[in-house]
């Protein structure tokens, strides 16, 4: 097992992926002042990175975003294969996500099933403008033509490998680790 | 000329003695003329009783030959170690004119594996309205001594009364299904917290207490005999306890499968468990058990009652109700008598043999084993164990509620008139049988 | 969880779980794509021996918005040969593929009979069976009544130290049944109005209450009154002697209606006998949750099938 990302780089990336994305706003001329950027986390570790990230934004920019949850469950390809999952809870924040940019976050981006399946959720809640995508680590392997418009750290794995990330808010500890 | 000699060694009587058991020309004898021909059984270790004698079975024929005939049924009592079983009347036609009981009386002698006494109908088609001809079937060659409209209960006050007063000129028995039909409208189980909790329909105790309190007081005022079916709650044996106390003429029967199963059975919906009267509560068996021992219950009598497979492959308020029970029987009576050290195998001689020869006036069981006697009896290994299966049956109904529960003792031989109907724990052929018994009657 | 037969053998935890997702399925009613694709590749029977258009309709709904097939088979009980019925229609369901079997019948136990089998391979949802059990129509009312109480915090409670007054034939109940276990296992207290001749004879081993004073319970106070429907049938089988006496001592008429405290909500599983066993007013007032319970009714069923069904065969105990 080693420690690939410790508290301190898990805030730094969540710093510049937030900068990040208030420049990608710009470049984007639908937007406008008063539609701010809708991030929605996908449960569990989604949602506190989401949170996180809109926090840092509100400092830099106040009104810029508003945040939610989005949960993929009933949406995953892979149901048959596991037990039945509890869902968690969808907050779509104030105002829709409809004409508006909305930026996916994730803790770690593997095969791309998981975003696959938040895309569909997205088209059942609306008409999103664009749609972007935002993870704290990629670990390469994608299955489906999906990529990370915003990434913490890129964490070229082998396959058999377990990536595990634990965030304060939830684990008693802080940090990205590599497990063979 | 084969004088059908049998010599039986080494079987211990039901008052525990050892000896030997020896039969020629249908009778026991002091010893055989012709030891060298004589048929030889090693009895060591096997318990010895008289031949079992049910006074309650339901042999389907004629009309339900689905679910069973006189055929199939008297094998299913002989490898139960019976030699003699009374039919009930609820086939089609019902048993209730001479013509009927003397079909099914002629075809148990021809089969010959027991000797079947049909039961008479109380009344026209089970119908509870008119009397049936009771003096045309006591009279007929079926000589029948007991009657009873079982399956259903004869609940017109003066109808019983009738019954009991009419039934006596023939020095008969009534035989009655205890079960008010107002208070048990729909009733599929014993009612009681259980039924509440499983939605069922309950079929409660006063339903057959009730009855009964009524028809002893109406035997005690016609000075006739009654005797009650399938006795099933505590409180109807305190009923008969009082009865008796009084000099009531009254007999009553358990089932086996009331003297071991209770209502929690019901738990799984399973079709099996479902019988009229119903399994009860733990209570209920215990006060059945001890009153058969005092001898407050006088027999034990199968209720056999086989049925179709579909009519038990269903939900549960559309299964029939019934068990099969010829062949299990002696098994369950020992597990809740004999083994619990309630009775003795004297005991279980006198509760299925002796004393329901006597009620149903069949003779030949007053002086089992005495040189003289027609030679019934079964032989039987106590210290048997097996794990009770379908398989196990011999009758054409698969509806036993024992299937997987282990159950002691195992019948060897089965001697019906002097010869063999069941020899090394298995059933002779039907066609063996059938010569036996026509030669027996030579 | 493999079927959903009873309230009887839910503990807490499954209770409380089953709530939490109706939860989330509610929230799909809000939105503009009222669907779900969880269920695409299943098939989902309604199997109803006993006619039922709300039952049915609720199911109906409930599956497709979860994206399933939805075959609807009904047979009537009495006109098939006894025996026959149950057997051979569930193997045919089993010839169909059938992921999960809805079934209401008028035999009690006939849900476990159709489960313990070996008929069918599908999920077995009792959807009311004989006088036994309605799981859903129970879980149901559970959701409305913490949903009144907890509103949006309702996620992960029960209904600990509510008290629920059920009020009617609890003889002949199924609704009532799966209420008991369930709301006592929830921990609310409930209490059950009855004449006598309409409550079981032995209670023994029930959570309950029992007493035929409805003007009593209404003074002690309740936090729910569910009204259940009454028979007039029974009136000829000797249970009551005139639909009008029932009325008057157990019916929620305007009068007894008044009495009520503000909050306390006014239940009824439906179809309503108007005037009999509630009266309009009661039922169309602010207190009645008749309509959510409905509304209830399609997203805990949702939630049962998802649970029951979209998990692997390998992950059922």
């Amino acid at each position: 097992m080693r420690d690939v990302l410790q508290a301190a780089d898990i805030t730094r990336a969540l710093t510049r992926i937030s900068h990040e994305i208030l420049e990608s706003r710009g470049s984007d001329a639908s937007d406008s002042a008063s539609s701010p950027l809708v991030i929605l986390g996908i449960p569990t570790r989604g949602v506190l990175l989401a949170r996180r990230i809109a926090a840092i934004v509100e400092t830099l920019e106040p009104g810029a975003v508003v945040v939610g949850s989005l949960d993929v469950t009933m949406y995953r390809d892979d149901l048959r294969a596991q037990p039945t999952r509890a869902p968690a809870p969808t907050v779509i924040p104030q105002g829709g996500i409809d004409g508006r940019t909305v930026v996916l976050v994730d803790d770690v981006l593997f095969s791309g099933r998981t975003i696959r399946a938040a895309l569909d959720a997205i088209a059942d809640h609306g008409r999103p403008q664009a749609v972007r995508l935002a993870v704290l680590v990629d670990r390469g392997h994608r299955e489906l033509p999906i990529r990370a418009d915003f990434v913490g750290k890129n964490l070229p794995t082998s396959r058999d490998e377990r990536i595990s990330v634990r965030l304060a808010e939830v684990d008693d500890t802080e940090g990205v680790t590599i497990t063979s | 000329m084969s004088r059908n000699g049998i010599r039986v060694v080494g079987a211990t009587l039901p008052d525990g003695r050892r000896t030997d058991l020896f039969v020629e020309d249908g009778r026991f004898v002091e010893s055989l003329t012709d030891p060298a021909s004589a048929r030889h059984i090693d009895a060591d270790g096997l318990q010895a009783l008289p031949g079992l004698v049910d006074l309650h079975t339901h042999l389907r024929e004629p009309g339900y030959e689905a679910s069973e005939t006189v055929l199939t049924g008297s094998r299913a009592a002989a490898i139960g170690g019976f030699t003699a079983v009374h039919a009930m009347a609820n086939t089609s036609p019902v048993g209730d004119t001479a013509a009927v009981v003397e079909q099914v009386e002629s075809l148990g002698r021809d089969h010959g594996y027991v000797t079947v006494r049909p039961i008479g109908a109380v009344t026209v088609g089970l119908a509870g309205e008119r009397l049936s001809e009771i003096g045309g079937m006591a009279t007929s060659r079926a000589r029948v001594r007991v009657f009873s409209d079982d399956g259903f209960c004869v609940s017109d006050s003066l109808l019983m009364r009738r019954a009991l007063e009419y039934v006596s000129t023939f020095g008969g028995v009534i035989a009655q299904h205890s079960q008010d039909p107002r208070l048990t409208v729909g009733a599929q189980m014993n009612e009681g917290a259980l039924s509440a909790e499983l939605g069922l329909a309950g079929w409660p105790a006063v339903a057959e207490e009730s009855i009964i309190a009524r028809d002893v007081l109406l035997a005690d005022t016609v000075g006739a005999r009654l005797h009650v079916c399938h006795l099933s709650t505590a409180g109807s044996v305190e009923v008969i306890r009082w009865a008796k106390a009084r000099g009531i003429r009254v007999t009553a029967e358990v089932t086996p499968h009331h003297l071991l199963l209770t209502e929690e059975l019901v738990r799984g919906y399973d079709p099996r468990f479902k019988v009229n009267p119903p399994l009860r509560r733990s209570e209920d068996v215990e006060a059945l058990r001890t009153a058969l021992a005092d001898g407050t219950i006088d027999i034990v009598a199968t209720d056999h009652a086989p049925h179709p497979v579909e009519s038990k492959a269903c939900a549960w308020d559309e299964a029939s109700n019934g068990m099969v029970g010829l062949e299990s029987a002696l098994a369950v009576v020992q597990l809740a008598m004999v083994d619990t050290g309630l009775s003795g195998w004297a005991d279980v001689a006198r509760y299925l043999s002796e004393t329901p020869a006597r009620i149903g006036m069949l003779d030949g069981y007053d002086a089992s084993f005495a040189a003289g006697s027609v030679a019934q009896f079964t032989l039987v290994d106590p210290t048997a164990s097996r794990k009770f299966d379908v398989a196990d049956l011999r009758g054409k109904g698969t509806n036993t509620p024992y299937a997987g529960r282990t159950l002691p003792g195992r019948v060897l031989a089965t001697i019906h008139d002097g010869y063999p109907t069941v020899l090394d724990g298995e059933l002779l052929d039907a066609e063996v049988v059938r010569k036996s018994a026509a030669g027996a009657r030579a | 969880m493999r079927h959903l037969l009873s309230t009887r053998d839910l503990d807490r935890e499954t209770a409380v779980h089953i709530l939490d997702v109706a939860e989330d399925m509610a929230e799909v009613a809000t939105r503009e794509v009222r669907k779900l694709p969880t269920l695409r590749d299943r098939t989902v029977v309604n199997l109803f021996f006993e006619d039922s258009t709300r039952t049915r309709t609720s199911f109906e709904v409930a599956a497709k918005r979860l994206s399933a097939d939805l075959i609807n088979f009904s047979a009537k009980g009495s006109s098939v040969s006894k025996g026959e019925s149950l057997k051979d229609t569930a193997q045919t369901l089993a010839a169909l593929g059938a992921d999960a079997v809805v079934i209401r019948h008028s035999s009690s136990g006939a849900a476990q009979t159709l489960a313990e089998s070996g008929w069918i391979d599908a999920a077995v949802l009792n959807a009311g069976d004989g006088t036994h059990e309605h799981p859903t129509q129970a879980l149901l009312d559970a959701f409305t009544i913490r949903r009144r109480i907890h509103g949006a915090g309702s996620r992960g409670r029960d209904l600990d130290g509510v008290r629920v007054t059920i009020v009617g034939d609890i003889l002949h109940s199924r609704v009532a049944r799966s209420n008991v276990w369930l709301l006592a296992t929830l921990g609310a207290g409930v209490r059950l109005v009855s004449p006598a001749t309409l409550l079981p004879a032995d209670l023994t081993g029930w959570p309950v209450t029992a007493g035929s004073d409805l003007d009593a319970a209404i003074a002690e106070g309740t936090d729910a009154l569910m009204m259940l429907r009454i028979q007039g049938e029974r009136m000829h089988a000797a249970y009551f002697p005139t639909t009008a006496e029932y009325s008057r001592h157990w019916g929620l008429t305007d009068e007894r209606f008044a009495r009520l405290a503000p909050d306390t909500m006014v239940m009824h599983p439906g179809p309503m006998n108007r005037g009999l066993e509630i009266s309009a007013r009661a039922a169309d007032s602010a207190q009645s949750t008749v309509l959510e319970q409905v509304a209830n009714g399609v997203s805990i069923r949702m939630a049962v099938l998802y649970l029951l069904v979209a998990g692997g065969a390998e992950a059922h105990a």
